[in-house]
């Protein structure tokens, strides 16, 4: 296996690489478990500081996982419909609509945060509660259940097979319930986990519409390094991590799988 | 139920004229096919019927005495075989088939009861709880039949059932079909380009081009005693006989033939089966192409007319390439038309 020096060469490379990528975040992590950092891990480890970031975070945490799930709610309610209009409708005009709804993928969060501000900043009730930041997310997040269901539909026969139970005595609602939704089923999962992902993970947008009571998981994070000792921050992270790499690996899998029937 | 079309057509909002004013009946029971090349609107007919096309103000569709002109498709109780199936992906072999059934609120024992019956009926049991995609392409083509036949529609349409499949299984499901189709005791409409196919499986065959029936009528009518040049070239591929008519006789680069009536006026037809190559036929012909079918061979003769005429040779020795033969149709065979307008 080691035989030839490209391999070997190959192999380095690809170590540092990994290592470029992982130090960083196993420093950060062992910061977040060591009694004192500025000592090293001679100070011992401990999840004292996992257990102070519960109790000053605990409310960020929460609040990001109610807006993910509002979120995921929203962009349902809103992406399948669309999604399944444009895919049984194709033509320019839903090319172009296609085209709109991805629009907050381009423009930086930043600009979108301060439209939204424009628009609805004189709204005090509105401003201050989560649903603010829920528009924000739904806004950013639309374009890729969208899509990710769009891409299923758009592989097969729909028109087809609607006919197809129309003709055995299904109602239009019927065919929507029976035959579009399992069908799309891989697409709406797939959507469904990069959704709540993006929400989890959003920080730009978030960070513009948050107020001090409506501390987003980021946003905390980012308040964390900014006001806390370094180990709490880096607990922080930790708990970041733990709760987005197994969605993230979800979303990978489901995306994957969603492509493969999609060809 | 018997089927009574009046007046109908269709035209698309750009103008395109897909279907002329049509009258169509089928009688209950009766197998039509109805017959034509591509974009002869024999599809927009049968998705008229269906209820999945809107016909023009003033058509009429009635199943027996209800009128269904206005009713949508999920109402009209209509069973229909697509072209390729539309097979619920999402669904087994059983549940496709029970779906109509499930649609009409049946209880959950007599779904399975008659979702059985028809899976015997079409010999579908050992597959009943298989994915659709872990099907052939046979099994699919019944399997969609066995969905559409299951709610005991009124009516059953099959779009070009089985022009999906490769030739040598068509053949086969071909007779299957013809079958399975007298066995369910259905009034029956399918749309097909396939001459073989329509002559095979109908009672009826309707022959269509341009938008309209230009014919029907049984498969040896149509065969034998065809109405215009169209429908005698494309039901069993007659060849027109370029020459000069007087009175009973005609007139070829090849030779003169005796005709059986007069045919001053007229094109006049024949089919390969009734070339007859022997050494006291009146044309004299080069043979130019020489295809060895099995049972037969199939002769290229020129000479006789501005085109190639094929003859079908059945002995065992066929004349050669290059060869000069001589041949003869006898006046029986010889089908006078009504000249095509389009070439006078």
């Amino acid at each position: 296996m080691f035989r030839s020096k490209a391999k070997i060469l190959q192999l380095a490379v690809t170590l540092l690489a990994c290592a470029f990528l992982l130090v960083p975040t196993i420093l950060s992590v062992m910061a977040g478990l060591t009694v004192n950092y500025f000592q090293g891990i001679s100070s011992g480890l401990t999840l004292k500081w996992i257990y102070q970031v519960w109790e000053l975070y605990a409310d960020s945490i929460f609040l990001s996982i109610r807006l993910a799930l509002a979120c995921l709610v929203v962009t349902l309610i809103i992406g399948l419909p669309a999604a399944y209009g444009l895919a049984r409708h194709p033509g320019w005009l839903s090319r172009l609509l296609e085209e709109f709804i991805s629009l907050p993928l381009a423009v930086p969060g930043l600009a979108l945060a301060l439209a939204l501000l424009q628009l609805y900043g004189s709204m005090k009730g509105f401003r201050a509660s989560w649903t603010f930041i829920l528009v924000g997310h739904v806004l950013y997040t639309l374009p890729f259940m969208v899509r990710s269901i769009l891409a299923v539909l758009a592989a097969m026969d729909l028109k087809t097979l609607e006919e197809g139970a129309a003709s055995l005595g299904a109602t239009p609602w019927q065919r929507f319930r029976d035959i579009v939704v399992p069908n799309a089923m891989p697409g709406i999962l797939a959507g469904s986990l990069t959704v709540v992902t993006l929400s989890l993970g959003e920080f730009n947008l978030t960070w513009m519409l948050h107020t001090p009571y409506l501390k987003t998981l980021p946003v905390g994070l980012a308040d964390s390094y900014a006001s806390m000792r370094l180990e709490i921050a880096s607990a922080y992270t930790l708990v970041f991590f733990i709760i987005i790499v197994p969605l993230l690996m979800a979303m990978q899998w489901a995306s994957a799988r969603a492509q493969r029937i999609a060809k | 139920m018997t089927l009574r079309l009046t007046n109908t057509a269709k035209t698309y909002p750009d103008g395109t004229r897909a279907l002329l004013p049509t009258e169509l009946s089928v009688d209950r029971g009766e197998i039509v096919s109805l017959l034509g090349p591509s974009g002869c609107g024999k599809t927009t007919l049968l998705r008229i019927i269906a209820g999945l096309e809107t016909p023009d103000a003033g058509s009429e569709i009635w199943f027996d005495s209800d009128n269904v002109t206005s009713l949508p498709v999920e109402r009209r109780k209509v069973g229909m075989v697509f072209q390729s199936y539309a097979l619920f992906p999402n669904m087994s072999v059983r549940a496709n088939i029970g779906y109509g059934l499930k649609m009409q609120k049946l209880p959950k024992s007599e779904i399975d009861a008659r979702v059985t019956e028809v899976l015997e009926m079409c010999q579908l049991q050992a597959f009943a709880g298989r994915a659709i995609d872990a099907l052939s392409g046979g099994q699919r083509q019944r399997v969609a039949l066995a969905r559409a036949i299951a709610p005991r529609p009124r009516l059953l349409l099959l779009d070009e059932p089985l022009s999906a499949l490769d030739a040598a299984l068509r053949e086969a499901l071909r007779d299957e079909l013809a079958v399975l189709l007298r066995e369910f005791d259905i009034t029956a409409i399918f749309v097909t380009h396939d001459q073989d196919e329509a002559m095979a499986i109908a009672d009826r065959v309707a022959v269509m081009s341009s938008g309209q029936v230009v014919q029907s009528g049984t498969p040896e009518d149509l065969y034998r005693n065809p109405k215009s040049a169209f429908v005698a070239g494309f039901v069993g591929n007659a060849m027109r006989l370029e020459g000069r008519c007087e009175a009973a006789r005609l007139e070829l680069a090849g030779g003169a033939l005796t005709l059986p009536g007069d045919g001053t006026g007229q094109d006049v037809f024949v089919r390969a089966e009734d070339v007859e190559i022997s050494a006291d036929g009146p044309l004299t012909a080069r043979v130019e192409t020489v295809t060895f079918l099995g049972t037969h061979y199939r002769i290229g003769l020129s000479g006789i007319t501005g085109d190639v005429l094929a003859a079908i040779y059945a002995g065992q020795n066929a004349p050669r390439v290059g060869e000069r033969v001589k041949a003869g149709i006898k006046p029986e065979a010889l089908m006078l038309l009504p000249q095509d307008p389009a070439r006078a």
